[in-house]
């Protein structure tokens, strides 16, 4: 296999306020070019600090960074200045969750991915224009020419997150990050737009991260899952290993706990207690706590991150697949 | 026993509906043009009607700007609907000789989505519960007794977290006083808007295990709204699914899931993300987003975005019972022998 486009090694990161909270802890993962990684996980998992930092995002002031990025060769927490502003937009770009929140409202759509492409190309204002409307149909926005001179309000929620995707795209990223790209959207939109992300995906060949605290979505759109639990991936293996026989016992709880028609009359498996705080982690598994085959071992001792093939763990005692 | 307020009676038995509410209206004006002299409205609930059986849960479902919460608070009287009324197990609500505003409001109780911006920041979760009871007459010790009860029952252990305030407890912790206090009251319908919708996987099937508990101990009726089908499937006894402030479908939730009648309900189910790799949705059922319910044009509101439409979609179809079934009705001409639109023989044959 050709080099990995992405490796993150035991990157770590503390947020120092009134407390320290540890948002990440040894967090490592390789991506190919080309591959889509779903990080799941629930609020206060890491997983959007996980693609904040990978676009050094977080305010240097008040967060610690160990550890490691290389993102296409370059080390992404060594970047200063033009560098990086070439880094954000030319190699790795983003999708937000709030699309109405990420634009500018005083600008309109076509300004600010014409903006964004001549940021990245020395090109002429007339030719760059083109390409952004070009992005804005790609992206299957109807009367695009239309849409390109309307401000971000005038967008209706599905057709907001479509203009963001032409904007993360228009300068041929190999790597997008979507952080909850649908979860604000409706149900007939969501699905829309997933849709449109794979087959984006399919056509450009980028890489995609994308975090989502739902398993259809990730199921809809990724080849490899990533479970995330109190700022540490548990679980790492394809969509297939991770939905029909997951081995850490919060990935399965996870699964148990989401609700189907098959439970209909019948209480729900729930995993019991709440998720850890993230400034005062337990000493070992951050999962024991409320997991029902904990034992004395996985309170004082953090399980390491066991790879098996293409699959990673990190768990004292996982579940044996029947 | 501890002092409590009384539930209101069951009077008309269990055949008497709980709740029967008939053609609710509720426009928004908007103003818009030169001088604001364009009035517009927002029809934001339109001749909404349906009732709601004793014991059981009803969803409704729909995309954002439906009304589905826009009904829920007309049904809250938390806003006056501009027509419609609402019968309570046979009385009329706030109408000469009928229920009383007061007891109507302690029969019914409401939980939001925001579990933090419901919650008083000022009290402790203890007088947060006990201030209803005490406002309906019960003494300041017997409220709090009652209050601390209710936490237990929640899961929540009174001494621990019984004094303290909203942001010290987590969004899981802050829903159960917000169904505690709810329950204070001794309410008969207790309207869930988006309750579960805020929590991590993990702890909504906590709460959601909790609420079909406290259902069965107090003989409670749910009102559940809600955007998450698969909640819905899992909670409901009948869902009713609207679009652009009415109803197009309401029926068992069997049926519903099962053989939905409406091209709105089939696409809506259809867009829920499949969880089986091997089966990945294939082709989005509908294109664009809902439209704006600013002066819909009349005739059926769905007709823009749906693959059956005909000219006779142009009409406004009735909301008339569909399959032969009783309590399963459909708003869609598909539905209508006498409407005339080709896909009839079709629907029939299925």
């Amino acid at each position: 296999m050709s080099a990995p486009l992405v490796v993150v090694k035991d990157l770590g990161v503390q947020f120092h306020g009134s407390r320290i909270a540890s948002a990440l802890n040894n967090v490592s993962f390789d991506l190919q070019p080309g591959e889509v990684l779903g990080l799941l996980g629930e609020s206060g998992s890491g997983k959007s600090v996980t693609l904040r930092t990978l676009l050094r995002l977080h305010a240097p002031r008040t967060t610690r960074i160990s550890g490691s990025i290389h993102v296409d060769g370059q080390d992404v927490l060594a970047l200063q200045g033009r560098a990086l502003d070439a880094y954000r937009g030319g190699v790795a770009s983003m999708v937000f969750q709030e699309p109405g929140l990420a634009f500018d409202p005083v600008y309109t759509i076509g300004q600010q991915i014409t903006e964004a492409i001549r940021a990245h190309e020395k090109i002429s204002e007339t030719s760059a224009r083109a390409q952004a409307l070009q992005m804005l149909e790609r992206v299957q926005i109807p009367q695009a020419r239309r849409r390109f001179d309307a401000y971000p309000h005038e967008l209706s929620g599905g057709m907001r997150q479509r203009a963001m995707i032409a904007l993360a795209l228009a300068c041929k990223p190999k790597l997008l990050l979507a952080d909850e790209p649908t979860t604000a959207l409706d149900a007939t939109v969501q699905i829309q737009i997933l849709l449109l992300l794979r087959e984006l995906q399919r056509e450009t060949g980028m890489a995609v991260i994308f975090v989502t605290h739902d398993i259809g979505a990730a199921v809809e759109v990724a080849d490899r899952i990533a479970v995330m639990y109190a700022g540490r991936i548990v679980e790492d293996n394809t969509v297939a290993g991770i939905v029909q026989a997951p081995r850490h016992p919060y990935s399965a709880g996870l699964l148990a706990s989401t609700v189907s028609a098959e439970h209909r009359g019948q209480p729900l498996v729930a995993i019991p207690g709440a998720p850890p705080n993230l400034a005062a982690l337990p000493p070992g598994c951050s999962f024991a706590p409320r997991c029902t085959q904990a034992s004395a071992r996985c309170r004082s001792e953090i399980p390491p991150v066991l790879a098996d093939g293409a699959t990673r763990l990190a768990c004292w005692h996982p579940l044996v697949p029947a | 026993m501890t002092s409590t307020i009384p539930a209101t009676p069951d009077r008309g038995g269990p055949a008497q509906p709980l709740l029967i509410v008939r053609d609710l209206k509720k426009y928004f004006p908007v103003r818009r043009g030169v001088l604001e002299r364009e009035r517009k409205f927002v029809h934001a609930v339109d001749g909404v009607s349906f009732s709601i059986t004793k014991g059981t849960t009803l969803g409704i479902v729909g995309e954002s700007g439906c009304g589905k919460s826009t009904t829920a608070r007309l049904i809250a009287k938390l806003m006056d609907p501009d027509s419609g009324t609402l019968i309570f197990d046979g009385e009329g609500v706030g109408e000469f000789r009928g229920l009383e505003l007061k007891s109507f409001r302690q029969s019914l109780q409401m939980v939001f989505q925001d579990s933090f911006a419901s919650l008083n920041p000022r009290l402790t979760i203890v007088e947060t519960i006990a201030y209803g009871p005490k406002a309906h007459g019960l003494t300041t010790a017997e409220a709090t007794e009652r209050a601390r009860a209710l936490l237990a029952r929640v899961g929540l252990e009174p001494d621990q977290f019984g004094s303290r305030y909203p942001h010290e407890l987590s969004g899981g912790q802050r829903q159960r006083v917000n169904i505690a206090r709810a329950l204070a009251f001794n309410p008969r319908l207790v309207i869930l808007d988006e309750a579960v919708a805020a929590l991590d996987k993990s702890v909504q099937a906590q709460v959601l295990n909790l609420l079909q508990e406290l259902k069965a101990e107090h003989q409670l009726t749910y009102l559940f709204i809600s955007h998450d089908l698969h909640v819905v499937h899992y909670l409901c006894d009948e869902v009713m699914v609207m679009y652009l402030g009415q109803v197009v479908e309401i029926g068992p939730v069997e049926q519903i899931y099962g053989q939905a009648a409406h091209p709105y309900t089939r696409a809506l189910l259809s867009a829920v993300p499949s969880t089986d790799p091997a089966h990945r949705t294939e082709k989005p059922p509908l294109a664009g987003d809902p439209p704006n319910p600013i002066n819909p044009p009349p005739g059926c509101r769905f007709r823009d975005r749906c693959p059956h439409v005909e000219a006779v979609c142009a009409q406004s179809p009735a909301l008339l019972p569909a399959r032969n079934l009783p309590g399963h009705q459909v708003a869609c001409h598909i539905n209508d022998p006498q409407s005339g639109h080709s896909a009839i023989a079709l629907e029939q044959a299925a």
